[in-house]
Protein backbone atom coordinates (compact mmCIF):
# COMPACT_ATOMS: atom_id res chain seq x y z
CA UNK A 1 0.00 0.00 0.00
CA UNK A 2 2.75 2.38 0.92
CA UNK A 3 4.82 2.17 -2.25
CA UNK A 4 2.06 3.00 -4.73
CA UNK A 5 1.09 6.00 -2.62
CA UNK A 6 4.70 7.19 -2.57
CA UNK A 7 4.86 6.76 -6.33
CA UNK A 8 1.67 8.77 -6.71
CA UNK A 9 3.06 11.58 -4.58
CA UNK A 10 6.28 11.65 -6.58
CA UNK A 11 4.40 11.59 -9.86
CA UNK A 12 2.18 14.47 -8.76
CA UNK A 13 5.18 16.47 -7.61
CA UNK A 14 6.94 15.85 -10.91
CA UNK A 15 3.87 16.93 -12.89
CA UNK A 16 3.47 20.08 -10.83
CA UNK A 17 7.14 20.94 -11.37
CA UNK A 18 6.79 20.34 -15.10
CA UNK A 19 3.70 22.55 -15.22
CA UNK A 20 5.48 25.25 -13.27
CA UNK A 21 8.54 25.17 -15.50
CA UNK A 22 6.40 25.24 -18.64
CA UNK A 23 4.03 27.98 -17.47
CA UNK A 24 4.70 30.87 -19.75
CA UNK A 25 4.20 34.45 -18.70
CA UNK A 26 1.68 35.79 -21.20
CA UNK A 27 1.51 39.17 -19.50
CA UNK A 28 -1.67 41.07 -20.30
CA UNK A 29 -2.82 38.29 -22.66
CA UNK A 30 -3.71 36.15 -19.62
CA UNK A 31 -6.02 37.21 -16.78
CA UNK A 32 -6.87 34.93 -13.84
CA UNK A 33 -5.82 31.90 -15.87
CA UNK A 34 -8.02 32.86 -18.85
CA UNK A 35 -5.93 33.32 -21.98
CA UNK A 36 -6.49 35.24 -25.19
CA UNK A 37 -6.45 33.36 -28.50
CA UNK A 38 -3.17 35.25 -29.01
CA UNK A 39 -1.47 32.82 -26.60
CA UNK A 40 -2.66 29.81 -28.62
CA UNK A 41 -1.48 31.25 -31.95
CA UNK A 42 1.87 30.36 -33.52
CA UNK A 43 4.77 32.74 -32.89
CA UNK A 44 4.75 33.94 -36.51
CA UNK A 45 0.98 34.62 -36.31
CA UNK A 46 1.52 36.68 -33.16
CA UNK A 47 4.34 38.60 -34.84
CA UNK A 48 2.04 39.31 -37.80
CA UNK A 49 -0.61 40.70 -35.47
CA UNK A 50 1.87 42.84 -33.56
CA UNK A 51 3.36 44.56 -36.60
CA UNK A 52 0.90 47.11 -37.98
CA UNK A 53 2.45 46.83 -41.46
CA UNK A 54 2.31 43.03 -41.50
CA UNK A 55 -1.14 42.82 -39.91
CA UNK A 56 -3.55 42.40 -42.86
CA UNK A 57 -6.30 43.88 -40.68
CA UNK A 58 -4.63 47.28 -41.12
CA UNK A 59 -6.17 47.47 -44.60
CA UNK A 60 -9.64 47.38 -43.07
CA UNK A 61 -8.65 49.97 -40.46
CA UNK A 62 -7.53 52.36 -43.22
CA UNK A 63 -10.79 51.80 -45.08
CA UNK A 64 -12.74 52.36 -41.85
CA UNK A 65 -10.93 55.67 -41.25
CA UNK A 66 -11.93 56.81 -44.76
CA UNK A 67 -15.54 55.77 -44.29
CA UNK A 68 -15.66 57.58 -40.94
CA UNK A 69 -15.20 60.86 -42.83
CA UNK A 70 -17.48 59.99 -45.77
CA UNK A 71 -20.91 61.64 -45.85
CA UNK A 72 -23.64 59.26 -46.99
CA UNK A 73 -27.44 59.15 -47.03
CA UNK A 74 -30.22 61.72 -47.14
CA UNK A 75 -28.99 63.65 -44.08
CA UNK A 76 -25.66 64.31 -45.80
CA UNK A 77 -23.76 63.29 -42.69
CA UNK A 78 -20.68 61.21 -42.02
CA UNK A 79 -19.88 59.47 -38.74
CA UNK A 80 -17.52 62.36 -37.98
CA UNK A 81 -20.36 64.89 -38.37
CA UNK A 82 -21.73 63.77 -35.00
CA UNK A 83 -18.91 61.78 -33.38
CA UNK A 84 -15.92 63.96 -34.45
CA UNK A 85 -12.63 62.20 -33.72
CA UNK A 86 -13.13 58.46 -33.35
CA UNK A 87 -10.01 58.17 -31.19
CA UNK A 88 -11.83 60.13 -28.49
CA UNK A 89 -15.52 59.42 -29.07
CA UNK A 90 -15.23 55.69 -29.74
CA UNK A 91 -12.64 54.88 -27.08
CA UNK A 92 -14.12 52.28 -24.74
CA UNK A 93 -16.88 51.14 -27.12
CA UNK A 94 -15.03 48.01 -28.21
CA UNK A 95 -14.41 47.06 -24.57
CA UNK A 96 -18.03 47.52 -23.50
CA UNK A 97 -20.19 46.10 -26.30
CA UNK A 98 -22.60 44.43 -26.79
CA UNK A 99 -24.87 46.64 -24.67
CA UNK A 100 -28.57 46.70 -23.83
CA UNK A 101 -30.46 49.10 -26.11
CA UNK A 102 -33.57 50.33 -24.23
CA UNK A 103 -35.24 51.57 -27.42
CA UNK A 104 -35.03 48.08 -28.92
CA UNK A 105 -35.50 46.05 -25.73
CA UNK A 106 -32.55 43.82 -26.61
CA UNK A 107 -28.76 43.80 -26.91
CA UNK A 108 -26.96 45.43 -29.86
CA UNK A 109 -23.41 44.78 -30.97
CA UNK A 110 -21.14 47.26 -32.73
CA UNK A 111 -22.20 46.12 -36.21
CA UNK A 112 -25.87 46.61 -35.37
CA UNK A 113 -25.23 50.01 -33.74
CA UNK A 114 -23.39 51.21 -36.85
CA UNK A 115 -26.32 50.21 -39.04
CA UNK A 116 -28.79 51.74 -36.59
CA UNK A 117 -26.88 55.02 -36.91
CA UNK A 118 -26.90 54.77 -40.70
CA UNK A 119 -30.65 54.23 -40.82
CA UNK A 120 -31.77 56.65 -38.14
CA UNK A 121 -29.26 59.49 -38.29
CA UNK A 122 -27.71 59.37 -41.76
CA UNK A 123 -30.69 58.22 -43.79
CA UNK A 124 -28.38 55.68 -45.42
CA UNK A 125 -28.98 52.03 -46.26
CA UNK A 126 -27.57 49.61 -43.68
CA UNK A 127 -24.46 47.70 -44.69
CA UNK A 128 -24.88 43.97 -45.30
CA UNK A 129 -23.49 41.44 -42.83
CA UNK A 130 -19.86 40.59 -43.59
CA UNK A 131 -19.67 43.33 -46.26
CA UNK A 132 -16.31 45.07 -46.58
CA UNK A 133 -17.56 48.47 -45.32
CA UNK A 134 -19.27 46.94 -42.27
CA UNK A 135 -16.18 44.88 -41.39
CA UNK A 136 -13.99 47.95 -41.92
CA UNK A 137 -16.11 50.28 -39.79
CA UNK A 138 -16.57 47.68 -37.02
CA UNK A 139 -12.84 47.02 -36.90
CA UNK A 140 -12.09 50.75 -36.94
CA UNK A 141 -14.51 51.47 -34.09
CA UNK A 142 -13.31 48.57 -31.94
CA UNK A 143 -9.66 49.37 -32.67
CA UNK A 144 -10.13 52.69 -30.86
CA UNK A 145 -10.25 50.58 -27.66
CA UNK A 146 -7.02 48.74 -28.47
CA UNK A 147 -5.44 47.40 -25.26
CA UNK A 148 -8.33 48.47 -23.02
CA UNK A 149 -9.59 45.60 -20.85
CA UNK A 150 -12.83 43.98 -22.03
CA UNK A 151 -15.50 45.00 -19.54
CA UNK A 152 -19.12 44.36 -20.57
CA UNK A 153 -22.15 45.03 -18.35
CA UNK A 154 -23.93 41.76 -17.58
CA UNK A 155 -26.21 42.98 -14.81
CA UNK A 156 -29.36 45.12 -14.81
CA UNK A 157 -31.28 45.00 -18.09
CA UNK A 158 -28.51 42.92 -19.73
CA UNK A 159 -28.87 40.09 -17.20
CA UNK A 160 -31.54 37.97 -18.95
CA UNK A 161 -29.67 38.23 -22.27
CA UNK A 162 -26.43 37.25 -20.59
CA UNK A 163 -28.20 34.24 -19.05
CA UNK A 164 -29.45 33.20 -22.48
CA UNK A 165 -25.96 33.57 -23.95
CA UNK A 166 -24.54 31.39 -21.19
CA UNK A 167 -27.22 28.78 -21.86
CA UNK A 168 -26.37 28.72 -25.57
CA UNK A 169 -22.69 28.30 -24.72
CA UNK A 170 -23.46 25.23 -22.63
CA UNK A 171 -26.04 23.59 -24.92
CA UNK A 172 -25.04 20.65 -27.08
CA UNK A 173 -26.01 21.00 -30.73
CA UNK A 174 -25.67 19.44 -34.15
CA UNK A 175 -25.17 15.89 -35.33
CA UNK A 176 -21.83 15.87 -33.48
CA UNK A 177 -23.70 16.86 -30.30
CA UNK A 178 -21.12 19.30 -28.93
CA UNK A 179 -21.48 22.51 -26.93
CA UNK A 180 -18.97 25.38 -26.96
CA UNK A 181 -17.68 24.16 -23.59
CA UNK A 182 -16.50 20.82 -24.96
CA UNK A 183 -13.77 22.41 -27.06
CA UNK A 184 -13.18 25.78 -25.44
CA UNK A 185 -13.49 25.02 -21.72
CA UNK A 186 -12.73 21.31 -21.42
CA UNK A 187 -10.15 20.87 -24.18
CA UNK A 188 -8.38 24.16 -24.81
CA UNK A 189 -4.73 23.53 -25.49
CA UNK A 190 -5.51 20.12 -26.99
CA UNK A 191 -5.14 19.48 -30.70
CA UNK A 192 -8.16 19.03 -32.95
CA UNK A 193 -6.25 17.38 -35.75
CA UNK A 194 -3.66 20.06 -36.66
CA UNK A 195 -5.51 22.91 -34.94
CA UNK A 196 -4.81 23.88 -31.34
CA UNK A 197 -8.07 24.55 -29.52
CA UNK A 198 -8.21 27.96 -27.86
CA UNK A 199 -10.51 29.25 -25.14
CA UNK A 200 -12.73 30.87 -27.78
CA UNK A 201 -12.05 34.40 -26.58
CA UNK A 202 -13.68 37.19 -28.58
CA UNK A 203 -11.41 40.12 -27.72
CA UNK A 204 -9.68 40.26 -31.12
CA UNK A 205 -12.76 40.39 -33.39
CA UNK A 206 -13.29 41.29 -36.13
CA UNK A 207 -10.10 39.30 -36.69
CA UNK A 208 -8.07 38.46 -39.77
CA UNK A 209 -8.40 34.70 -40.21
CA UNK A 210 -5.51 33.15 -42.13
CA UNK A 211 -7.67 30.18 -43.15
CA UNK A 212 -10.24 32.49 -44.75
CA UNK A 213 -7.74 35.11 -45.98
CA UNK A 214 -10.00 37.92 -44.85
CA UNK A 215 -11.18 39.87 -41.87
CA UNK A 216 -14.11 38.03 -40.28
CA UNK A 217 -16.82 39.03 -37.83
CA UNK A 218 -17.46 37.14 -34.60
CA UNK A 219 -20.80 36.01 -36.02
CA UNK A 220 -19.06 34.40 -39.00
CA UNK A 221 -16.64 32.63 -36.64
CA UNK A 222 -19.54 31.33 -34.53
CA UNK A 223 -21.33 30.11 -37.66
CA UNK A 224 -18.15 28.26 -38.63
CA UNK A 225 -18.08 26.43 -35.30
CA UNK A 226 -21.77 25.52 -35.62
CA UNK A 227 -21.30 24.11 -39.12
CA UNK A 228 -18.28 22.15 -37.87
CA UNK A 229 -20.53 20.30 -35.43
CA UNK A 230 -23.21 19.98 -38.15
CA UNK A 231 -25.59 22.30 -36.32
CA UNK A 232 -28.04 24.70 -37.93
CA UNK A 233 -26.63 28.23 -37.57
CA UNK A 234 -28.96 30.98 -36.39
CA UNK A 235 -30.42 33.49 -38.84
CA UNK A 236 -28.18 36.38 -39.83
CA UNK A 237 -28.19 38.96 -37.04
CA UNK A 238 -30.23 36.73 -34.70
CA UNK A 239 -30.46 37.78 -31.06
CA UNK A 240 -28.91 34.45 -30.08
CA UNK A 241 -25.60 35.49 -31.65
CA UNK A 242 -25.57 38.79 -29.77
CA UNK A 243 -26.53 37.13 -26.48
CA UNK A 244 -23.70 34.66 -27.01
CA UNK A 245 -21.41 37.56 -27.92
CA UNK A 246 -22.12 39.11 -24.51
CA UNK A 247 -21.33 35.83 -22.76
CA UNK A 248 -18.06 35.55 -24.72
CA UNK A 249 -17.19 39.16 -23.85
CA UNK A 250 -17.71 38.30 -20.17
CA UNK A 251 -15.46 35.26 -20.55
CA UNK A 252 -12.85 37.61 -22.05
CA UNK A 253 -13.27 40.20 -19.28
CA UNK A 254 -9.98 41.85 -18.39
CA UNK A 255 -8.24 40.70 -21.57
CA UNK A 256 -7.14 43.53 -23.88
CA UNK A 257 -9.11 44.48 -26.98
CA UNK A 258 -6.87 43.24 -29.83
CA UNK A 259 -8.95 44.19 -32.89
CA UNK A 260 -7.83 43.41 -35.52
CA UNK A 261 -6.26 40.19 -34.19
CA UNK A 262 -4.67 37.63 -36.51
CA UNK A 263 -5.77 34.04 -36.02
CA UNK A 264 -5.41 30.69 -37.77
CA UNK B 1 -35.10 12.70 -19.01
CA UNK B 2 -33.34 11.42 -22.10
CA UNK B 3 -33.46 7.79 -22.98
CA UNK B 4 -29.68 7.48 -22.77
CA UNK B 5 -29.73 8.74 -19.22
CA UNK B 6 -32.32 6.11 -18.42
CA UNK B 7 -29.94 3.58 -19.98
CA UNK B 8 -27.19 4.78 -17.73
CA UNK B 9 -29.36 4.47 -14.64
CA UNK B 10 -30.41 1.00 -15.66
CA UNK B 11 -26.80 0.00 -16.29
CA UNK B 12 -25.65 1.41 -13.01
CA UNK B 13 -28.45 0.01 -10.89
CA UNK B 14 -29.05 -3.43 -12.26
CA UNK B 15 -26.35 -3.96 -14.87
CA UNK B 16 -28.99 -5.78 -16.84
CA UNK B 17 -30.19 -5.88 -20.41
CA UNK B 18 -31.58 -2.70 -21.92
CA UNK B 19 -33.06 -2.15 -25.30
CA UNK B 20 -31.32 0.57 -27.31
CA UNK B 21 -33.21 3.49 -28.79
CA UNK B 22 -35.53 2.42 -31.55
CA UNK B 23 -36.13 5.16 -34.06
CA UNK B 24 -38.16 5.28 -37.22
CA UNK B 25 -35.60 6.81 -39.54
CA UNK B 26 -35.31 3.92 -41.96
CA UNK B 27 -33.12 0.91 -42.53
CA UNK B 28 -30.16 2.20 -40.50
CA UNK B 29 -32.29 3.30 -37.57
CA UNK B 30 -30.45 2.53 -34.35
CA UNK B 31 -31.74 -0.67 -32.80
CA UNK B 32 -29.42 -2.65 -30.57
CA UNK B 33 -29.17 -4.27 -27.19
CA UNK B 34 -26.81 -3.05 -24.48
CA UNK B 35 -25.59 -5.68 -22.03
CA UNK B 36 -22.81 -5.43 -19.44
CA UNK B 37 -21.61 -2.04 -20.73
CA UNK B 38 -21.29 -3.38 -24.27
CA UNK B 39 -23.25 -4.24 -27.42
CA UNK B 40 -22.60 -7.97 -27.81
CA UNK B 41 -24.37 -8.51 -31.14
CA UNK B 42 -23.05 -7.02 -34.39
CA UNK B 43 -25.33 -4.43 -35.97
CA UNK B 44 -25.19 -6.19 -39.35
CA UNK B 45 -25.27 -9.75 -40.60
CA UNK B 46 -22.20 -9.17 -42.79
CA UNK B 47 -18.99 -9.04 -40.74
CA UNK B 48 -16.97 -5.86 -40.38
CA UNK B 49 -13.95 -5.32 -42.61
CA UNK B 50 -10.79 -3.86 -41.02
CA UNK B 51 -9.68 -2.48 -44.41
CA UNK B 52 -12.93 -0.58 -44.90
CA UNK B 53 -12.86 0.46 -41.24
CA UNK B 54 -9.44 2.00 -41.73
CA UNK B 55 -10.83 4.11 -44.60
CA UNK B 56 -13.86 5.19 -42.54
CA UNK B 57 -11.55 6.24 -39.69
CA UNK B 58 -9.40 8.35 -42.02
CA UNK B 59 -12.25 9.97 -43.98
CA UNK B 60 -12.99 13.43 -42.58
CA UNK B 61 -16.66 13.32 -43.59
CA UNK B 62 -17.16 9.92 -41.90
CA UNK B 63 -15.27 8.82 -38.79
CA UNK B 64 -12.70 11.62 -38.81
CA UNK B 65 -11.32 9.81 -35.76
CA UNK B 66 -7.89 11.44 -36.09
CA UNK B 67 -9.49 14.79 -35.28
CA UNK B 68 -9.40 13.73 -31.63
CA UNK B 69 -7.39 10.48 -31.34
CA UNK B 70 -3.83 9.42 -32.06
CA UNK B 71 -4.12 6.13 -33.98
CA UNK B 72 -1.28 3.92 -35.21
CA UNK B 73 -1.89 4.82 -38.85
CA UNK B 74 0.31 6.51 -41.37
CA UNK B 75 -1.37 9.90 -40.90
CA UNK B 76 -0.11 13.31 -39.85
CA UNK B 77 -1.30 15.57 -37.05
CA UNK B 78 -3.58 13.41 -34.92
CA UNK B 79 -5.68 15.24 -32.33
CA UNK B 80 -5.26 14.97 -28.56
CA UNK B 81 -8.83 15.56 -27.35
CA UNK B 82 -9.50 11.84 -26.84
CA UNK B 83 -7.16 9.09 -25.61
CA UNK B 84 -4.64 7.46 -28.00
CA UNK B 85 -6.07 4.28 -29.50
CA UNK B 86 -2.90 2.20 -29.73
CA UNK B 87 -3.63 -1.12 -28.05
CA UNK B 88 -7.35 -0.42 -27.71
CA UNK B 89 -8.13 -3.80 -29.29
CA UNK B 90 -6.30 -5.48 -26.39
CA UNK B 91 -7.97 -3.37 -23.72
CA UNK B 92 -11.55 -3.68 -24.97
CA UNK B 93 -13.58 -6.45 -26.56
CA UNK B 94 -15.34 -5.88 -29.90
CA UNK B 95 -18.63 -5.66 -27.97
CA UNK B 96 -17.21 -2.91 -25.74
CA UNK B 97 -15.70 -1.10 -28.73
CA UNK B 98 -19.09 -1.28 -30.48
CA UNK B 99 -20.92 0.57 -27.68
CA UNK B 100 -18.20 3.23 -27.57
CA UNK B 101 -18.54 3.89 -31.30
CA UNK B 102 -22.34 3.66 -31.32
CA UNK B 103 -22.93 6.01 -28.37
CA UNK B 104 -20.14 6.52 -25.85
CA UNK B 105 -22.38 8.86 -23.86
CA UNK B 106 -24.27 5.81 -22.60
CA UNK B 107 -21.15 5.20 -20.52
CA UNK B 108 -20.18 8.81 -19.88
CA UNK B 109 -22.91 11.41 -20.42
CA UNK B 110 -20.35 14.23 -20.16
CA UNK B 111 -18.21 12.87 -22.99
CA UNK B 112 -17.31 15.06 -25.95
CA UNK B 113 -17.31 12.04 -28.27
CA UNK B 114 -20.14 12.10 -30.81
CA UNK B 115 -22.48 9.11 -30.97
CA UNK B 116 -21.74 7.65 -34.41
CA UNK B 117 -24.94 5.62 -34.59
CA UNK B 118 -27.64 7.81 -33.10
CA UNK B 119 -29.98 10.20 -34.88
CA UNK B 120 -32.48 11.16 -32.19
CA UNK B 121 -32.28 13.29 -29.07
CA UNK B 122 -30.12 15.86 -30.86
CA UNK B 123 -30.51 19.65 -30.97
CA UNK B 124 -30.48 22.02 -34.00
CA UNK B 125 -29.04 19.43 -36.40
CA UNK B 126 -28.26 20.92 -39.83
CA UNK B 127 -31.04 20.13 -42.29
CA UNK B 128 -28.99 17.79 -44.47
CA UNK B 129 -28.12 15.57 -41.46
CA UNK B 130 -31.53 15.42 -39.77
CA UNK B 131 -32.60 11.85 -39.06
CA UNK B 132 -29.25 10.49 -40.20
CA UNK B 133 -26.56 8.75 -38.19
CA UNK B 134 -22.92 9.80 -38.72
CA UNK B 135 -22.01 6.24 -39.73
CA UNK B 136 -24.11 3.42 -41.16
CA UNK B 137 -24.45 0.16 -39.24
CA UNK B 138 -21.96 -1.46 -41.63
CA UNK B 139 -19.45 1.37 -41.17
CA UNK B 140 -19.71 0.96 -37.39
CA UNK B 141 -18.93 -2.75 -37.77
CA UNK B 142 -16.00 -1.91 -40.08
CA UNK B 143 -14.55 0.57 -37.56
CA UNK B 144 -14.97 -1.95 -34.72
CA UNK B 145 -13.21 -4.59 -36.84
CA UNK B 146 -10.29 -2.24 -37.43
CA UNK B 147 -10.02 -1.14 -33.79
CA UNK B 148 -10.01 -4.80 -32.73
CA UNK B 149 -6.77 -5.23 -34.74
CA UNK B 150 -4.97 -2.61 -32.60
CA UNK B 151 -3.38 -4.99 -30.10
Amino acid sequence: MRRPRMAAVLCTAALLCAAWVQAEDWGRYAVDGRRSGYTYAAAETRAMQDDEFDNPGSLWLARGAELWQTAEGQAGKSCASCHQEAAASMRGVGARYPVFAPELGRLVNVEQRINQCRREHMGAAPWATESEPLLAMTAYVKHQSLDLPVNPAIDGPAAPFFARGRHIYHTRRGQLDLACIHCHEMNHGNMLRAQRLSEGMSNGFPAYRLKWQTLASLQRRMEGCMRDVRAEPYADGAEEYVDLELYLAWRARGLPVETPAVRN
Amino acid sequence: MTSRFVHLLALGLIGGVVQGATAAEGPSAPNYEIKDYAIPSPLTSSPGSPERGRAVILERELGNCLACHAIPLDAEFPGSVGPPLAGVGARLTPAQLRLRVVDSKVLNPASAMPAYFRSSGLNRVQAEYVGKTILTAQQVEDVVAFLATLK
